[in-house]
C-alpha cells in the first residue's frame, strides 16, 4: 500500500498533462477514487473504532451493557440537559444580535463589511485557553456564578461562522430594495425584519444554526476549565471510571447531533417542497 | 360585512390627489452632486414624468419623495405640509421599484395586503381588498403565486397594485418598465396611464425614455445634473424646447452651423428667426437645432447636398442628407422617399421659419439614425 499510493500520485501528476483527451479520464477516476477511500477511512475508521469499543465489555466481548446503562449513570442527565440549555441559549442569543447587526450593516454601513469580517475572524484565532481565562477574570461574580456565563462566550465563538453565513444570505437577496418596498408599504422596522427579511434568509439561518449546535455540543475547553459538567466534559471525566460508558455516551451525542442536523434540515426541505406544491396546484 | 366593502370601494374609487412640491433639493454624496436646486411642482391628481440621461438624479429625487434619501437642503411639501420629518414608512406612498421587489416569500395576494396588514386592517377585510386591486391590475389568476413563478410584467403588475392597496397619497414608479420587453412595455405602459387616470392619482413616473415619458405624463420634467431643465406638456416640450438641452434630448435634432445675422439666423441660404428662449441668445458661433420634421428636400441635380442614408420608418422614412459636411435628418412620406435614391442631390430647405440655436459643439453627430 505504501509503495503503491506515490506511483499514483507520480503518474497522474505526470500523465495528466502529456495523455489527451480520453486516456486521462479513466486515471483521474481512479485517483478521485483513491482519495475518496483515503478521506472516507480518516472519518469512519475512528468512528468505527468508537462504536466497537462501546458495544464491548471488559473482558472484550460483544455486549449491550455501556449503551444501556448511559441513562442511569451519576451525573450524565444533569450534564445532558446542561449542555441543551447552553446550545437553546446560545442559539437564541446569537440570532438575535447577530441578525439584526447584520442587517443593519448591510443596509446602513457596507463599508464596515470588510472590517466586521476581520472582527468576527477574532475568536477563530485567540486559544479559547486565552479567552476563557480572561473572560473568567473580567466577568462579575453573579455571572461567573451561572454557567450561562458559558453562553455568552459561545456567542462569540460562533459568531464567525453565523456571521459568514448571514453576510452570504443577505448578499444573496436585493435587501435594499425589499426593506424600503416593506418600508414604503408602512412596514415598522421590526415587521420588516421578522416578515421580510428573516423569511428570505432561511438557508442562511438554518446553516448558522446548525454550526451553532454542533459548535456548542461539542465544545470542551471552557466548559471544563469554568468548571461546568457539560455534556463532554462529563464524557471525559466518566472515562476513569468506566471507560465503555463514556465512549458509548460519545457515540451516542455524536449520532444525536447528526439526527439534529438532519432533522431540521429536512424541515426545511419539506418547508420549500410544501410551498412549492401548494403553488403549483393553484 | 357589505358594508365594509362598499367602503374600501369608494374609498378606493376616488382618493383624493395630493399636491407635491420639492423645492430647490440638493443632495450630494461626496463631490458628486446628485440633485443640485431641484425643483417641482405637482399639482393634485397630476401624472409628472421624470426624464433625463441616466445618472442626471432621477432616482434621487424619487427617493427623497419617498423619504429613503436625506437631504442637505431644500424643502418636499406635500398638500403644503413639510414633510421632511415624516419617515418613509409613515409618509403614505406607493412605491414601484426598477427591480422586481415583491416579497419572495409571500404569494401575489399576500404580496399586495401587506401594505394592509401593516395598516392592521382585518384580514378578511385585506383579503378583499387585495383581491379587487388584482382584478384591477387584471391579474386575479395568478392570486396564489409566488413571485419567481411569475414573468417580470407580472410581478411589476403585481408590485402596482401592492403600491396601490394602501391608497396612497402619491404614486412614485422608479423605471418600472424598463427591465420588460418592447411588447410588454407598450401594454403596461398603456395600463399605468388608465389607472392612473381612472383614481385620479398624484403620479411621479422616472424614465429615461422620451417615448414612455411623452406618451403618458401631463407633464415631463427633464433633468439635467441634478437639475430641472425644463418642465412642460409633451407638446409644448417637443415644439418649444427652451434649452438645447432639452431639444436634443427630446426628439431627433440634428444640429446645423449657422451664422447670426442681427437677431437671425441664415440657414439654408434663408434668413429665419431665432425662437425665444430662457436662457437667452449664447455668445460667440451658433448651431440650429433641427428636428426631422422641421426640413424638407427635393430633388435637384444642380444642388450640392446629397442622400446618405435611408431608414423605413413606416408612414415616413428617415434621411439623412450630407449637408456641407453636415448630416441633417429628415423625415419624408414613405411614397415619396422611394424616388429618391442614396447619393441622390437634394435641396435642403427650412419648414418652419423660427430656428432654435445653441452655442456650436464641435462634434456633429453624423450617427445614421
Ligand atoms: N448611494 C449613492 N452613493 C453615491 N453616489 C450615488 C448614490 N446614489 C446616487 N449616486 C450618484 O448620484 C447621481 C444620480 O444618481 P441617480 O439619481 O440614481 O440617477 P438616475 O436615476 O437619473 O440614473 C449619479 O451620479 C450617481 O452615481
Ligand atoms: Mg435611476
Amino acid at each position: 500500500m505504501a509503495s503503491l499510493i506515490p506511483d499514483i500520485v507520480e503518474d497522474a501528476l505526470v500523465a495528466v498533462p502529456e495523455v489527451p483527451g480520453r486516456r486521462r479520464r479513466p486515471r483521474l477516476r481512479l485517483w478521485r477514487a483513491v482519495v475518496l477511500f483515503l478521506a472516507g477511512a480518516y472519518f469512519l475508521i475512528p468512528i468505527y473504532a468508537g462504536l466497537r469499543f462501546s458495544f464491548e465489555n471488559d473482558a472484550g466481548h460483544l455486549s449491550l451493557y455501556a449503551v444501556k446503562a448511559i441513562p442511569s449513570e451519576p451525573g450524565f442527565s444533569a450534564a445532558f440537559w446542561l449542555s441543551m440549555r447552553l446550545a437553546v441559549v446560545t442559539l437564541a442569543l446569537t440570532l438575535v444580535l447577530m441578525v439584526p447587526t447584520s442587517v443593519y450593516v448591510h443596509l446602513k454601513l457596507p463599508r464596515l463589511r470588510r472590517l466586521l469580517d476581520f472582527v468576527t475572524i477574532l475568536p477563530i484565532v485567540i486559544p479559547p485557553i486565552v479567552l476563557i481565562l480572561g473572560v473568567l477574570r473580567a466577568a462579575p461574580l453573579w455571572l461567573r456564578a451561572s454557567p450561562y456565563l458559558l453562553s455568552l462566550v459561545y456567542v462569540i465563538l460562533s459568531m464567525p461562522f453565523v456571521y459568514r453565513s448571514l453576510d452570504a444570505g443577505l448578499s444573496a437577496i436585493d435587501l435594499k430594495t425589499l426593506v424600503e418596498a416593506s418600508r414604503s408599504l408602512g412596514g415598522n422596522w421590526l415587521n420588516t425584519l421578522w416578515r421580510v427579511v428573516v423569511p428570505n434568509l432561511r438557508s442562511a439561518l438554518l446553516s448558522a444554526t446548525v454550526l451553532t449546535l454542533a459548535l456548542v455540543l461539542g465544545e470542551f475547553t471552557m466548559a471544563s476549565l469554568d468548571l461546568w459538567t457539560t455534556l463532554p466534559v462529563w464524557i471525559y471525566q466518566f472515562q476513569q471510571v468506566d471507560a465503555h460508558v463514556s465512549t458509548a455516551v460519545s457515540m451516542v451525542s455524536l449520532i444525536g447531533t447528526w439526527l439534529l442536523i438532519t432533522l431540521i434540515v429536512s424541515l426545511d426541505r419539506s418547508q420549500s417542497r410544501r410551498t412549492r406544491r401548494r403553488t403549483n396546484n393553484s | 360585512m357589505t358594508e365594509l366593502v362598499d367602503a374600501t370601494r369608494t374609498t378606493g374609487a376616488a382618493p383624493a390627489g395630493a399636491r407635491v412640491s420639492l423645492e430647490g433639493l440638493v443632495r450630494t454624496y461626496g463631490t458628486t452632486r446628485a440633485l443640485d436646486g431641484f425643483s417641482l411642482a405637482i399639482e393634485p391628481g397630476e401624472f409628472v414624468a421624470l426624464l433625463g440621461p441616466s445618472g442626471c438624479g432621477k432616482t434621487t429625487a424619487l427617493r427623497v419623495l419617498a423619504g429613503f434619501e436625506r437631504l442637505d437642503s431644500g424643502r418636499v411639501t406635500v398638500d403644503g405640509r413639510d414633510v421632511s420629518k415624516i419617515s418613509a414608512q409613515h409618509r403614505d406612498m406607493g412605491m414601484v421599484f426598477q427591480s422586481y421587489s415583491l416579497f419572495p416569500n409571500m404569494n401575489a395576494l399576500n404580496n399586495v395586503a401587506f401594505g394592509l396588514r401593516m395598516r392592521r386592517q382585518h384580514a378578511t377585510q385585506r383579503r378583499q381588498k387585495a383581491g379587487e386591486l388584482l382584478e384591477l391590475v387584471g391579474l386575479s389568476d395568478q392570486a396564489s403565486k409566488y413571485p419567481h413563478q411569475m414573468s417580470g410584467g407580472q410581478q411589476q403588475r403585481i408590485a402596482l397594485a401592492r403600491a396601490l392597496a394602501i391608497e396612497p397619497r402619491v404614486l412614485l414608479l422608479d423605471e418600472p418598465l424598463s427591465a420588460l420587453d418592447a411588447k410588454v412595455r407598450a401594454e403596461l405602459r398603456d395600463q399605468i396611464r388608465q389607472l392612473q387616470q381612472r383614481l385620479a392619482i398624484t403620479t411621479v413616473f422616472v424614465t429615461h425614455d422620451q417615448e414612455e415619458a411623452l406618451s403618458m405624463a401631463d407633464r415631463v420634467c427633464v433633468m439635467s445634473a441634478g437639475r430641472a431643465e425644463q418642465t412642460a406638456t409633451p407638446a409644448a416640450l417637443y415644439s418649444r424646447p427652451t434649452t438645447s438641452f432639452v431639444a436634443e434630448f427630446v426628439g431627433v435634432s440634428s444640429r446645423v452651423p449657422v451664422e447670426p445675422v442681427d437677431g437671425s439666423v441664415v440657414l439654408f441660404g434663408e434668413r429665419c428667426r431665432i425662437r425665444a428662449s430662457d436662457t437667452g441668445l449664447p455668445n460667440g458661433p451658433l448651431d440650429a437645432l433641427l428636428r426631422p420634421e422641421d426640413v424638407a428636400i427635393t430633388l435637384d441635380e444642380t444642388a450640392k447636398p446629397f442622400v446618405t442614408h435611408k431608414s423605413f420608418l413606416g408612414a415616413t422614412t428617415r434621411v439623412i442628407a450630407q449637408v456641407d459636411g453636415v448630416a441633417v435628418r429628415v423625415d419624408v412620406r414613405s411614397d415619396v422617399a422611394a424616388d429618391i435614391e442614396l447619393g441622390a442631390r437634394v435641396r435642403v430647405s427650412v419648414v418652419s421659419r423660427d430656428v432654435l440655436v445653441a452655442e456650436r459643439s464641435v462634434t456633429n453627430p453624423v450617427s445614421p439614425q
